[in-house]
This record gives C-alpha cells, structure tokens and sequence, in this order.
C-alpha cells in the first residue's frame, strides 16, 4: 500500500519517458507527417499518466491525459502538426518536468495546471470544430478533467474486462487501540479479492491510525459476500457493508483523495517494460550503492597501501607475492568499480535539444545542434556537475556567438548556424568541445572591454597572444555583449563555468578565429575519487602531486637556476620556464642542513604552460584516495584534499594548477 | 520540570570550560597533525580520524587566549556543528557534568580573557565558574573566512 517504495522507480520511469517525449516531440517537428513519431509519444505519455495516477499524482495523470487527447487526435490525422502545437506540448512536458522534479525533492508534486490544460484543450476542440465519430474522441469529450474522470475510465475498462466495482464501508470497533493496524489488516485482506483503487480517507491517513471509519472501492471478480466475509475475519472491525459501487455517487468525492493500487492499463504497461529489461540484460541499482561500494573500496586501498609498505619492510617472499598480487586484483577491481559509476553523457546533452530550440526561437536565431558521441561515459559526479556550466556555454554560444540570419547573410554565410557538442575520450581524459560557427571573439572588443574593466593595462594587453586574450572573457566580472540580455552578458557566468569546471579537475580553453566561429574545449578527468599521484616531502611534510599534471621530475644543481627580472628561471628541453619553491609558497621554513646542492623539481602543466615546482625529495608514485579537507577548510591555496597514507599519515594533494603562472 | 543539560569540561589554561556533551563526537589523544599552509594560525591543520581526514584548531588560539603547548593531558575534542567535524586542541578533558538550567547564566562582557561572543553562558558551580562555550559561533565558517583574511 506504500507509494514510497516505488517513489524511486517512478521518478527514474518519468524521467525516461519525459525524456523519450522530448526526443520524440523534436522529430515530430521537422517530420510532422510521421505518424509512427506520434505513436512513441503518445505511448510514453500514456505510461506515464498510469504511473502518476497509481502513485496519486492527479496533476502529473490530468495533464498527460489531455495531452494524450491532443496526440489522439494527430495520430487520427484529424489535427494538424503545427509550431502551436508543439509550443503548448513542449511547454506541458515542461511543466511536467518541473512536478516530477518536485516529486524528487519530497514535494507534492502539484502544481496549477489549469491554464495549460485549457490550452491542450483549445487545440483539441478549436482546430477541430465538428466531434469526431470515433469513439475514444466521443467518450473524451464527455470526460471533464479532473482526476476522478479518470478514475471512472480506469472503472470502466475493468469493467469490459469483467470486473466488479464494490464500495465497502468499514467501521472499526470504539475500543480498538491500532487503529492503523486494523486498517492496514482490512486493506490487505481486501485485496486478496482485487485492487483498491481508492480509500477515503487517504492511505496516509489511515496509517496515521487515526481513523476508525473509512470507505473504499475495489475492482474484483469475487463475489461481495466473500470480500465482506474476509473483511469480518479482521478482529475488532464492527461493521463492513458492501454494495456495488454507483459511479455517479464518487464523482462527488474530493480530488485529493488517493488511488492506491496498480490499475489494469498501468500493469499492462508494466509488463511491457519488464519484458523491455529482460531483453537489455541491466539491472538497476541504487546509486547510493554503488557510492558506498566506492567508499568501501577506497578503505581497501588504502589498507592495500598500508599492506604494501608492511610487505617491503618485512621482505617476506611469500607474502610479498601474495600482496602483489593483491594490488593487481584490487586495481582491476578499481576499474570495474569505476566504470559502475560511469554514466553516458547523453544523460546531460539530451536536454540541450529542446533548450537551443527556446533560445533560439526567444533570440530569433535560426541554428542547427549536432551532438557528437553522446555515448562517452563519465563518471557520476563529474555528470551532475557538468550541466550546468555547459548550459551556460551554449547560451553563451547562441546569445553572443552565432549571429542572426540577416547578419550570417551579410558575412557571406549561411543563414542557418551551426552549434556542435562532441565529446570525446582521450588517454584518462574525457574532452567536451562546443563549436560554432558564429562571430567568433572580437580582439579589439575584448580587448578594449578589458580595460576598461580595469582587467589589465594597454602595455600588458600588447603582449598577449590571441590565445591569452580569448582567456580573458573568462575573468570575472567580463561582458562584452552590447546589449545585457535575460540569457547571458551578465558579466557573470564564465567565470563561473571556469571555476566549476576547474574545482571538478578539469580545464577550459577556447579557440577563436574572428568571422569564424568559437571552439570551447573542457577537458576532464575520467574519475574523481582515486588518483594517481607523485609523493613528494617538503620540510617534513608529504605532499601528493597529481601525476595527470605532471611532465618530467628533474634533479638539477643549485647553480643551474637562474634568476630573471627576480623570478627564479630553469631553462627546461630549451624554454625558459619558471620555478616556485614549495617552501616559500607554503611559507614554512628552511631546512638548515641543505645536504647537497641537487635540487628536485617536478615541471607541471597547466594549458601549455609549464612550471617547475621545487621540492626537498621525491618518495614515490602512489595511488591515493582523495578525501575533501571539508567545509571547515574550504579554499584553501593551492592544495586540492587529502589523502591518508599506508601509515595514517595524512598527506594534503596539491592543486598544481594553482602554482602555475 | 527543571532541565538538565549534560556538559563535557575540559580545562584550557586551568580555567574549565564546557560543551555541550551532544555537539560532542570523541575525545581523542593527541596524534601526528599536517600542517595545512596558508591558512589561520589557529587552525594546526588535519588528522586522520578512522579513515577520515579532520581538521583541528588551537582553542586557545581561537578564543585569543594564547597558544598551547601540547602535554601528555592534552586532547583533541571532536565536535560535531552542522555535519561538520572539528577536532579542538585543548588542556585536557576531565569529565562530563550535569547542569540545571538555573545555573546557567548570560555570560558577562568578558571572562577569562574570552570575548562574551564565543560564550553561550557561565555555569555556578560549587568551587569554581564553568564557561560554556558557544561552539557554533567558534567554528561558523564564514567568521573563519574573515579571521583569515584579517590575518592576511
């Protein structure tokens, strides 16, 4: 009887089916003669209209309901496919999304659906002044739309199919003391018969123990007197009268009430997805599963460290062996464990479809959106955080990027722009690249804006090259849009998507041909938890250096650093490239006894700049587990989490990206 | 009924002081810190807590009642404020007290050298004053953010 349990399966059934929706409507608008399109939608619509009324979700059922109506009518080619149509099903879909969301969020997932609806209905009847003859139409027409409406269809289909409706009208005994139990006991021996479809009051309530008297109806083949008979077998129920249920008479009761069992058409409807599962051979499994799963694991490695250090101490052959091999089963476990987590990419990209479409009709643009390798996986984390930022590149992208037709008609172009998402593998990176072919970055303009922001001087700003000016539009505070508009330009954003993107390990980076168009790449680790590092020890302290960003370990002579304009130099395979000391950058002191005068140094990467960060020693290659430093210590320089090593020890993770200049 | 609160006392600087046994997770010996660089002296830096990596803070510091030198009795206190773990360097943990809402009271302008603002009240007890620590204004991370940058 608890909707609760099956909250998650709902939600996840919605989401895809809202998602197949969406997809199908987008089609449905460049081929508006393909009826088979209209058949896809209106099957997820129905599905989800069953699930949302077995939960109790009136509005989510009464809203797909009527947009049910209007793709009837399609499907029997007496309504047109028009822009107005897919606007005001867009729009439901919508606002469908944002029920399911608030579903998710432990809300009611209600919401005034009122006025769309009478839109749905205004295409239903005002294109189509004469009723049709069919009989779906006809009995369509005489249904108002409240949920209670629906119920009666469901009645009556189980009807057709041989069912009887009885109402029962149960009292509970004065001195009973579980009140809730009882009606709980009532309920289920009710339903050995059938499905309840409706109580009053609602579950809740019942469960909430109470109530002693309350009403139900239930669908069943057995005869009354067998249902009242097993409803009496319940002790301490006084009374329980049965009759057969009179439709009319309900249509009164009020349409918050619940309907609590699976009706006919939503088992059908399941069915059909079970046999769907069977044949893709995948489970579902509960995230938080798998995240526990990882953090457990993460607990091996770091007793696999542990074990390590141990084995090499003791220099056992046996059990050295037996560790190695260890390691090497745990790190194909890691891998297994980590593609658990990966989710495709599409997952993010399948909602920018129908966005583009509103932006560009909202901007008057006129552009195309391809995307590319949807199929890359990701891992979990990494693809709830990418959304956003991404959003607001493509806003970016089709607010200031991609000119308007008559615009792309002067410069020679076509009129239709271009927008394409890729994304791609690469090594232990995963690329997404957004490229348009819009205007592309204005030099001057940005340049200009710079300074007037007071980004950077006019003597500095000769020195850039395109590439570093590009960068600039990511600096906060930075807007070259000439008019502020409600979809991006203000001044606020990039500088965001920079800093998310970065804070989840990634880069960003923009090429840009003036005329042309723009290319933003980000470029992101494969995963988040476990990482490869180089252990280093400053002044008694080890530090972990991701090794994603390192390109070379060097050990040169004191003499062979260089000072240039007071920032100390190497020259590193023939360029000049910085060097940070750790020490001075972390502000601890000198170690007095300088033991020789070979300096380790680690160059780092960022873009294609390098660095050269100075260390006391070099320990080892390590895979550690990254540990957050937590709220308490957040944004703290240079350093990205923690780890904890084979022997407790804690070792912070340096963010090198930080130290290169 | 009267209220009775349940108080952990530890000793900073051989004055008591408490906090409420809830908001209390362990009590932990000392054990090798990292320092974590560039961030305010108060904060020692990071310990490994069974496999989860804790910050700690001098209280004395904090509080701008010195700094401590660590002794055998010295613990760290792990408190728990908004799901978030801290371990509090102090002189050492004595034991846990039961207080009657009556003898709490507002905490003057300034006692023990402490600013009323990190105080929740001052308990009367038989031989001394325990000061009751208000620890969610201690450990707010925005006011942390500020120290910092103050410092810097």
């Amino acid at each position: 009887m608890d909707t609760n349990d099956y909250i998650e399966i709902f939600l996840d059934e919605s989401n895809e089916h809202l998602q197949a929706v969406n997809d199908q409507l987008l089609k449905l608008e460049k081929q508006s003669d393909d009826l088979s399109i209209v058949d896809e939608i209106f099957r997820s619509a129905h599905t989800l209209k069953g699930m949302a009324a077995t939960m109790g979700y009136e509005d989510i059922a009464s809203l797909t309901h009527n947009m049910e109506n209007v793709l009837d009518k399609i499907r029997n080619s007496s309504l047109h496919v028009t822009t107005e149509v897919i606007d005001v099903t867009f729009t439901a879909v919508e606002a469908l999304e944002e029920m399911v969301e608030s579903i998710a969020g432990g809300n009611t997932g209600k919401k005034d659906v009122t006025d769309l609806i009478a839109r749905l209905e205004a295409i239903e009847n005002g294109k189509q002044p004469e009723e049709s003859k069919e009989p779906v139409a006809a009995k369509e027409a005489l249904e108002s739309l409240d949920l209670d409406e629906y119920q009666l269809t469901v009645l009556d289909q189980a009807k057709e199919q041989g069912f009887e409706a009885y109402q029962m009208e149960v009292v509970l005994d004065e001195g009973c003391i579980l009140k809730a139990a009882r009606a709980y006991m009532v309920v289920e021996a009710v339903e050995q018969h059938g499905e309840i479809i409706k109580t009053s009051p609602t579950v809740e309530e019942l469960e909430a123990g109470e109530v002693d008297r309350f009403s139900l109806i239930v669908l069943t083949k057995s005869p009354a007197a067998d249902v009242k008979q097993s409803v009496h077998k319940v002790s301490e129920v006084e009374s329980a009268d049965i009759s057969l249920y009179v439709a009319v008479k309900e249509e009164a009761a009020p349409a918050t009430e619940e309907i609590a069992a699976t009706t006919e058409e939503a088992q059908t409807e399941q069915k059909e997805e079970t046999q769907k599962a069977v044949t893709s051979k995948t489970i579902r499994v509960n995230l938080e599963r798998i995240d526990d799963l990882m953090n457990l694991f993460e607990e091996v490695v770091i007793d696999r460290s542990r074990l390590e250090d141990l084995a090499s101490e003791i220099k056992n052959d046996a059990l050295q062996e037996t560790v190695e091999h260890m390691s090497r089963v745990s790190e194909d476990m890691q891998s297994l464990i980590l593609t658990m987590r990966m989710v495709p990419v599409e997952q993010v990209f399948n909602r920018f479809p129908r966005m583009v479409r509103g932006l560009a009709k909202d901007l008057n643009k006129n552009l195309d959106l391809d995307i590319i390798g949807a199929e890359t996986e990701l891992d979990r984390t990494v693809i709830d955080e990418i959304g956003d930022p991404l959003v607001h590149l493509i806003r970016n992208s089709i607010d200031h990027g991609i000119e308007s037709p008559e615009e792309r008609k002067k410069a020679g172009k076509a009129e239709k722009g271009s927008l394409t998402l890729r994304a791609f593998h690469s090594g232990n990176h995963v690329f997404i690249e957004m490229e348009d072919d819009g205007a592309g970055i204005n030099r001057e303009k940005v340049a200009a804006k710079a300074i007037q922001n007071g980004v950077l001087t006019e003597a500095q700003l000769e020195k850039l090259s395109d590439q570093e000016v590009n960068e600039l539009i990511l600096a906060s505070g930075f807007s070259t849009a000439e008019t502020v508009s409600d979809i991006s330009g203000r001044g606020v954003g990039l500088d965001v998507v920079k800093s998310k993107i970065e804070s989840l390990g990634g880069k960003l980076s923009i090429e840009s041909t003036q005329g042309k168009g723009s290319k933003f790449s980000i470029q992101l680790p494969l995963t988040l938890s476990i990482l490869s590092t180089l252990l280093v020890d400053v002044s008694e302290e080890i530090y972990a250096i991701p090794l994603s960003s390192i390109i070379e370990t060097l050990m040169l002579e004191e003499k062979e650093i260089m000072d240039a304009h007071g920032q100390r130099v190497i020259d590193f395979r023939g360029n000049i490239i910085p060097v940070v000391s750790l020490r001075k950058v972390f502000d601890v002191e000198e170690s007095t006894t300088k033991d020789s005068s070979i300096q380790p140094i680690v160059v780092v990467k960022k873009g294609n700049k390098l660095t050269g960060i100075l260390v006391d020693s070099f320990i080892g290659q390590k895979e550690v587990v990254l540990k957050s430093l937590g709220a308490y210590l957040k944004d703290v320089f240079a350093i990205s989490g923690a780890t904890i090593l084979g022997d407790g020890r804690v070792a912070l993770i340096l963010d090198p990206n930080a130290l290169v200049k | 009924m009267e209220e009775v609160r349940k108080f952990i006392v530890f000793t900073l600087k051989n004055q008591s002081y408490g906090v409420d046994v809830r908001q209390v997770h362990s009590i932990e010996r000392l054990q090798k810190v990292t320092e974590v660089p560039r961030t305010a002296s108060f904060i020692k830096g990071v310990i490994n807590l069974r496999g989860t990596t804790i910050p700690v803070i001098d209280l004395r510091e904090r509080l701008w009642i010195g700094e401590t030198e660590t002794t055998d009795e010295s613990r760290f206190l792990i408190v728990e404020i908004n799901e978030m773990q801290v371990g509090l360097l102090v002189d050492g943990a004595n034991e846990v007290l039961d207080i009657g809402a009556e003898a709490i009271e507002p905490p003057p302008g300034m006692i023990a050298g402490v600013d009323a603002q990190y105080l929740e009240g001052v308990a009367k007890l038989r031989e001394e004053l325990l000061i009751l620590l208000d620890l969610e204004h201690i450990l707010d991370v925005n006011e942390v953010q500020e120290v910092k940058q103050a410092i810097n």
